[in-house]
């Protein structure tokens, strides 16, 4: 087990490695110019030269790239071009609006996507079924901006018309600084990121739980004599598990590297938002950042993935022993 | 006597996509206390549907009629009660181990849930209850294999603990839906005399369903033979077995190989059973029946003799003995000169990653005669299947040599390669799995043709429906689909791919294993019939001996890698010299005698009073017989 976790690191970093040639690569055959962005449209072309000896950018790429992964490994990720201030400060202070978007969310998604999958199952073809699988397709079919500003309208800009405030517009409170205020800021963006994904989990729940009530093995739960809540949940949920969780590590590992269009919505200053602006200023060193942050997030979260599987998977976690 | 499970007219219908399936037809019977009850059947037969849906375990099922159980109705139910049955008073034992189990849960776990699941008891208590069930059905070493999953046993642990977990509540019945089916031959028979043992241990009545009637003659008190969905004949087992009064009864035990002199060609039940889709109005057995009469196409009546048996049938005399296909002389007489296989000093291993590497076939040297039949017989995993694929040439042996007519099968050029590929052919065990679903037939039947650039376009059509011909398709089904053949007809395909290209070997790798009994007789015969006259050497490989004994010249007897006996048939069976051979005799169905009863039909009035022996308008029955004179025509 520990062979195959550390095998999996191991991947891990390498995957990390290639992402990293490949971003700054991008970068460099970008047809922009930093220094004309930091230095403005008048900067005199001496000012321009002085800027890019001052980044380094004078310097053949793979110097460039030698110095960039040097003090990536010291936790230094340079400053930002447009704000001057530390990439890695900037970035971190972006990480738990995200976080708590994307796991605020997926608690919703979860709890509304799963039920629904497993009782489709449970009574395949029926009204519920449908109207179950209908409000997945209606979830995977609708742009997540539209969903977010319906929610926006129906929830905070009719209330606050007649007088009263249900949901804050946008904005985002630290945890630390009041949990309520956290929950109420973040409840209208968890709602809509979780209409948006819980089709996914409906629809993957239904098929396999329809695939594994179907096994033999379910058929001698209830031929034991185990009630059939039991039967639906310890015995046939259990081993649907494993590709809800591999699905679930792909989501989460995916946003957390930015849910950019539900922090734009709601105005929530997360990974997403910032990676957004920077791309459209050329910050490179933040783009860089931010695209190894979602890296660092994705390898993590297959890693965690292949855990739990081990862990829920008896026949797994008995041949990596 | 009492009677524990009392089943009157029970009749399931299960709707599908292409119609409602009546799966059990009205069918009646009873189990006493204390004894061994048989249901015998081939697929399709029902017998699966009707123990389950007396369960309740039928999703979707439709049932009517009354399983009365110590008083109680199992059909009128209510779920919770039901429930509560289940596991407790009935439990269930059913043919697949490994899939039967869930494989997430340890096996301890899935014990003491059953035991939790009636019983309110502290998990240590369950723990030790479960403990001490593994240790009674002999698991070695039960404390700590209580904690170990079900991959981690073999198949005939993983039984062994199912029973356990069927007996934890001292049910007083246990069903046993084909138990031994998955298993190898000499586990086959531990978890029969273990089933026995049991019953007699903890009084418990047993019920076991079967398609195996050799199985079931071992040890069954009373059998029910069913077809179609309904009961063809029910009676004691000595009865039923040694002398058969329905027809289809004594079709079964003409098909079954092991029931027949070897050298004597099977009598193979022709036709294949009704679509449960549309059961016919008669008697369900009537289009296969060699005794048929125009009364048949009328529902027959139950008759009852006086030693008990009772019958479904129009006959009042003993079902015919139809006389075994004649076959042609055989063209090829096998010699001991002419070997067309020489395998010399064949050893073959895989590494592991781990340690020593895996030796899979161990210093093996034989030969195959030109024109014989040789089986290779042995349980799962003893090297049988790869031992035909080094044969083959599929696989590179590690050391040793393997000569096919003459020329030495190792470093084989190209075109050399595939002209042994034309010599040497191979037919499947799965006659499911081994045919491409959306590829129709005479695309399939034509690949060697197309493979080896022969013949195409309607040249190669018409050799297809040559060999659809040979092998008793018929041609007109050549745009088919694998899906629209049983399973018997889709074996036939496999076997006219194989011959397309006049090969002269033919390995057959459990090629009846997957099939019905009369489906069995049907391709065993064509397989012989087929050797004899195209003058063929196969190398047919089992786990099945009597099939083996049956069809074989010479049998090769393999265990672990090795072949430990090899010998003519003759010699293997009534003079077996390994301990191995002779556990494997042990454990093969004995010849059932046959012997003709003395015993009387009762009068229909007298015995079947609630039985309305011929039933339905003038009219209809005057189309019965219409029908049975096209069908006899």
């Amino acid at each position: 087990m520990t062979r195959f976790i550390l095998s999996r690191i191991a991947f891990g970093v390498l995957v990390l490695f290639l992402l990293s040639v490949f971003v700054f690569m991008l970068f460099y055959v970008s047809p922009s110019d930093p220094a004309r962005i930091i230095a403005g449209d008048k900067a005199t072309e001496e000012l321009m030269a002085q800027i890019r000896a001052n980044l380094g950018l004078d310097r053949p790429i793979t110097e460039q790239y030698v110095t960039f992964i040097g003090n990536l490994l010291q936790g230094d990720l340079g400053y930002s071009y447009r704000s001057s201030m530390p990439v890695s400060e900037l970035v971190v202070s972006r990480i738990p609006v995200t976080m708590s978007l994307v796991f605020g969310g997926m608690v919703f998604w979860l709890a509304i996507g799963i039920p629904i999958g497993i009782v489709s199952a449970k009574h395949p073809g029926s009204v519920r079924d449908r109207l179950g699988q209908g409000f997945a397709i209606v979830g995977i079919s609708f742009p997540t901006f539209v969903l977010g500003m319906l929610a926006l309208y129906l929830l905070y800009f009719v209330p606050t018309k007649l007088g009263f405030m249900l949901f804050p517009p946008s904005g985002y409170v630290p945890f630390e600084q009041s949990p309520l205020q956290w929950a109420w800021h973040l409840l209208l963006p968890w709602l809509t990121l979780a209409l948006v994904v819980a089709a996914v989990y409906a629809r993957l729940t239904r098929g396999q739980m329809l695939e594994v009530l179907g096994q033999d093995y379910i058929r001698t739960a209830r031929a034991k004599g185990v009630d059939e809540r039991r039967v639906t949940y310890v015995h046939a949920f259990r081993s649907a598990m494993p590709p809800l969780v591999t699905q679930l590590g792909i989501d989460i590992g995916l946003m957390l590297g930015g849910v950019i269009v539900i922090e734009q919505v709601f105005g929530l200053l997360g990974v997403g938002s910032l990676a957004v602006t920077s791309v459209a200023m050329q910050d490179r060193p933040v783009v860089i950042a931010i695209v190894l942050l979602g890296g660092v997030f994705v390898v993590v979260s297959n890693l965690v993935v292949d855990t739990t599987y081990a862990l829920l998977d008896s026949r797994v976690r008995t041949a990596t022993r | 006597m009492t009677i524990l499970l009392d089943v009157r007219d029970l009749a399931v219908d299960i709707p599908t996509e292409d119609g409602t399936v009546h799966a059990v037809q009205h069918v009646s019977f009873a189990v006493n206390e204390g004894e061994f009850f048989g249901v015998v059947g081939e697929s399709g037969s029902g017998k699966s549907v009707m123990v389950q849906s007396i369960m309740g375990l039928v999703p979707g099922a439709r049932t009517s009629g009354s399983v009365l159980f110590r008083d109680r109705d199992l059909l009128s139910l209510a779920p919770e009660q039901l429930r509560s049955v289940r596991g407790r008073e009935i439990s269930m034992i059913f043919q697949d181990p490994l899939s039967s189990l869930h494989p997430q849960y340890t096996v301890g776990w899935q014990i003491v849930e059953q035991i939790q699941a009636h019983e309110k008891v502290s998990t240590k208590a369950a723990k030790a209850r479960a403990i001490d069930l593994l240790d009674r059905v002999r698991i070695p070493d039960a404390a700590a294999r209580f904690d170990a999953y079900p991959h981690q046993f073999s198949g005939g642990m993983r039984q062994r603990v199912m029973i356990a977990m069927g007996l934890s509540l001292g049910p007083a019945l246990i069903i046993a839906d084909e138990p031994t089916t998955a298993l190898d031959s000499t586990v086959q028979a531990q978890i029969l005399d273990l089933l026995g043992e049991m019953r007699s241990e903890f009084g418990t009545t047993v019920l076991m369903i079967s398609h195996d009637l050799g199985v079931l003659s071992r040890v069954a008190d009373r059998v029910m033979v069913m077809y179609g969905g309904r009961r063809m004949e029910l009676g004691a087992a000595d009865a039923v077995l040694c002398g058969p009064a329905h027809p289809y009864t004594a079709g079964l035990l003409r098909s079954s190989s092991f029931n027949r002199e070897p050298g004597t060609p099977l009598v193979p039940i022709g036709g294949r059973p009704p679509s449960l889709l549309a059961p016919p109005e008669g008697c369900a057995f009537r289009d296969r029946c060699p005794d048929a009469m125009s009364i048949c196409g009328t529902k027959p009546p139950v008759r009852h003799y006086d030693d008990g048996t009772e019958v479904a049938c129009w006959l009042e005399s003993t079902p015919v003995e139809p006389d075994p296909p004649v076959l042609p002389p055989p063209s090829l007489l096998a010699s001991p000169d002419d070997p067309i296989v020489k395998v010399d000093g064949l050893r073959l291993t895989f590494p592991q990653r781990r340690g020593e590497p895996r030796v899979v076939l161990d210093d093996i040297s034989l030969e195959v005669r030109r024109g014989e039949t040789l089986g290779l017989v042995g349980e799962s995993g003893c090297g049988k299947t790869t031992l035909a694929r080094a044969i083959a040439g599929l696989v590179a042996p590690t050391a040793g040599t393997v000569e096919f007519d003459g020329a030495p099968t190792g470093n084989l050029d190209r075109a050399q390669w595939r002209d042994l590929r034309r010599r040497v052919q191979l037919v499947f065990q799965d006659p499911f799995g081994s045919l491409n679903p959306r590829r129709r037939v005479g695309s399939i039947i034509g690949d060697p043709f197309r493979i080896h650039r022969l013949a195409s376009g309607a040249e190669r059509q018409a050799k297809v429906q040559e060999l659809m011909e040979l092998v008793g398709l018929n041609p007109e089904h050549y745009n088919r689909f694998p899906s629209q053949f049983s399973g018997g007809q889709r074996q036939r395909i496999g076997i006219a791919r194989a011959l397309a290209l006049n090969p002269e070997l033919v390995i057959l790798d459990e090629p009846v294993s997957a099939l019905d009994v009369s489906i069995q007789a049907q391709v065993l015969n064509l397989l012989d019939e087929l050797q004899r006259r195209l003058g063929l050497t196969y190398l047919f490989i089992s786990h099945d001996l009597a099939v083996v004994r049956h069809v074989c010249d010479r049998i090769a007897v393999m265990e672990g890698g090795r072949i430990v006996e090899l010998g003519t048939a003759d010699e293997v069976w009534n003079d077996p010299q390994q301990p191995f051979t002779r556990r494997l005799l042990a454990a093969a169905a004995p010849e059932i005698p046959r012997e003709p009863r003395d015993r009387r039909l009762l009068p229909l009035s007298v015995a079947g009073a609630g039985q309305q022996p011929v039933s339905g308008h003038p009219a209809d029955r005057h189309a019965a017989d219409r029908i049975a004179v096209e069908v006899a025509s």
